[in-house]
């Protein structure tokens, strides 16, 4: 049987041929390693917690290791007020449990806007925030008797999303440890955030809670106090993201603690 | 399924290593080299030359989609109608890379991790749709397959090449996939600690990748004679 292949009976059926299988293959593909790919990426979250309070997991004992040293998982609103929390294992489906919170999904839809639009204006910042739909994670850790909390970040650096986790010490204020990542920064410069040097520096730095600026990473070079670390020289649009990430989010924490420590007074 | 299509080219036609099916690999490694001679893939050639390992991640999956692409085309090849053969080269190229990448994600994580922005650039990669629509649309699927391990082998010296000399001047250091970057200037040699050595930012900057593949075309033209134009 004689086809033209160049008739547009002949083209238009095979293009839709070709899309359905196409499709269909895709689908099948992302369908079948879906949940694969998903305790990939939770056991990935695992080793990064357990990486900023200096614990190294592997992929294969994240999840033991995980219960092991975090106690309790806590999600607060940006006015600081507890939204539930949880102990003990967890429930891959259960949306409320903190762990299952995807901040960099609620940074990308929200918090990035409200962000690059107020700008400076700390006060628009604030009240557009506490009326978005954010909750904020924070994992209680025991690591050989001694309480830490780490604070998950998100932010933006030069060409994409940087994010990483914070751990301070049980004073609330001495920062333990800070790990950091990044999707596309450059190599050599601003992808340097993922290296040890530079999260080496936060450590045993204190935050500044009664100022405006919580915490700052300042431009290479310049000289640094107990309240920042030296940023990345030629890194500069990322090291301002870091600084930016972290003063929005720990600023929501110290509030957090804050009505902690007045409660226990009360009592 | 190449193995079987390999066994129908043996027994019908040439040998699949014949002398000319040979030249297929041997060519793109100098005479015809996508990046030096015929200047295709240079994009993701300055954007991923900075570190050896990323170097040769990409080649890898570059060569992964260059065989998979260049066989599919070559078995559909007298189906494909003439005027949309080239959305029907990018569906195929797209659906491979995602694939591969969906498959990494799950099995490999740690080197998905890796590859995260690269997946994309393979796409655009000026190589595979060069070869798809130049080779792979005129001929059988084992001189195909040969024609992509030419191609992507070609692609890939010429990375390895230029990601060397960028790593080592630009980082003093070189990396490979699974042992991370090795070091080898002692700190003490860096100005920074009071020694005498400084990294060549520059070598880490986009444009340095261009000089240095221009570096290698003068080289390779100076050796190889039938590259130069009569004027």
């Amino acid at each position: 049987m004689a086809v033209n292949k160049n008739s547009n009976g002949y083209t238009f059926l095979f293009s839709i041929v070709m899309v359905v299988v196409v499709g269909a293959a895709l689908a099948i593909t992302s369908q079948s390693l879906k949940p694969l790919q998903t305790k990939n990426d939770a056991d990935k979250k695992r080793i990064d917690i357990l990486g900023a309070i200096q614990v190294k997991a592997t992929r294969e004992n994240a999840a033991q290791m995980f219960e092991q040293y975090v106690v309790e998982r806590v999600a607060i609103n940006y006015n600081g007020d507890v939204l539930n929390s949880k102990t003990g294992a967890i429930d891959a489906t259960d949306k409320n449990d903190p762990f299952n919170v995807d901040i960099q999904k609620e940074y990308r839809a929200d918090v990035k806007k409200i962000v690059k639009e107020s700008g400076k204006n700390q006060e628009e910042m604030a009240a557009r925030l506490s009326a978005a739909p954010v909750s904020f994670p924070l994992f209680k850790c025991n690591k050989d008797g001694e309480i830490l909390y780490v604070i998950p970040v998100v932010g933006t650096g030069l060409w994409g999303p940087i994010w990483g986790y914070v751990a301070l010490k049980d004073d609330k204020q001495t920062i333990y440890g800070a790990k950091f990542d990044h999707k596309t920064e450059t190599p050599g410069l601003g992808a340097e955030i993922k290296e040890y040097f530079f999260q080496e520096k936060f450590e045993n730095k204190t935050l500044n809670t009664s100022s405006e600026t919580v915490f700052s990473v300042v431009k290479g070079g310049a000289p640094t106090n107990e309240h920042s670390v030296d940023g990345i020289t030629g890194g500069t649009v990322t090291s301002k993201g870091v600084d930016e990430m972290i003063n929005r989010t720990l600023k929501v924490y110290i509030k957090y603690f804050e009505s902690v420590n007045n409660q226990r007074a009360q009592r | 399924m190449s193995e079987v299509q390999e066994a129908i080219v043996e027994k019908k036609s040439e040998p699949l290593f014949s002398k000319k099916n040979r030249k297929l690999i041997s060519d793109p490694l100098n005479d015809s080299n996508p990046i030096t001679v015929q200047v295709l893939g240079i994009c993701s050639a300055l954007a991923i030359t900075v570190q050896v390992q990323q170097a040769v991640i990409m080649s890898l999956s570059v060569l992964f989609v260059l065989i998979g692409g260049n066989i599919i085309i070559s078995l559909m090849r007298n189906g494909i109608p003439d005027r949309i053969r080239i959305i029907v080269q990018l569906v195929i190229v797209a659906a491979l890379v995602i694939i591969v990448n969906e498959v990494l994600k799950a099995f490999l994580p740690d080197i998905s991790e890796k590859l995260s922005v690269f997946v994309g650039l393979i796409i655009t990669n000026c190589i595979i749709m060069g070869r798809l629509e130049a080779f792979a649309l005129a001929n059988k699927p084992g001189p195909s397959f040969l024609d992509a391990i030419g191609n992507g082998l070609g692609y890939a010296w010429i990375l390895l090449a230029v990601s060397i000399v960028r790593e080592i001047f630009g980082s003093g250091a070189i990396s490979f996939p699974g042992m991370g970057q090795v070091k080898f200037l002692p700190e003490g040699w860096f100005i920074g600690n009071g020694g005498f050595y400084e990294n060549n930012n520059m070598m880490i900057l986009p444009p340095m990748a261009l000089v240095v593949v221009g570096v290698i075309i003068w080289i390779q033209r100076s050796r190889n004679t039938k590259l130069i134009e009569s004027h």
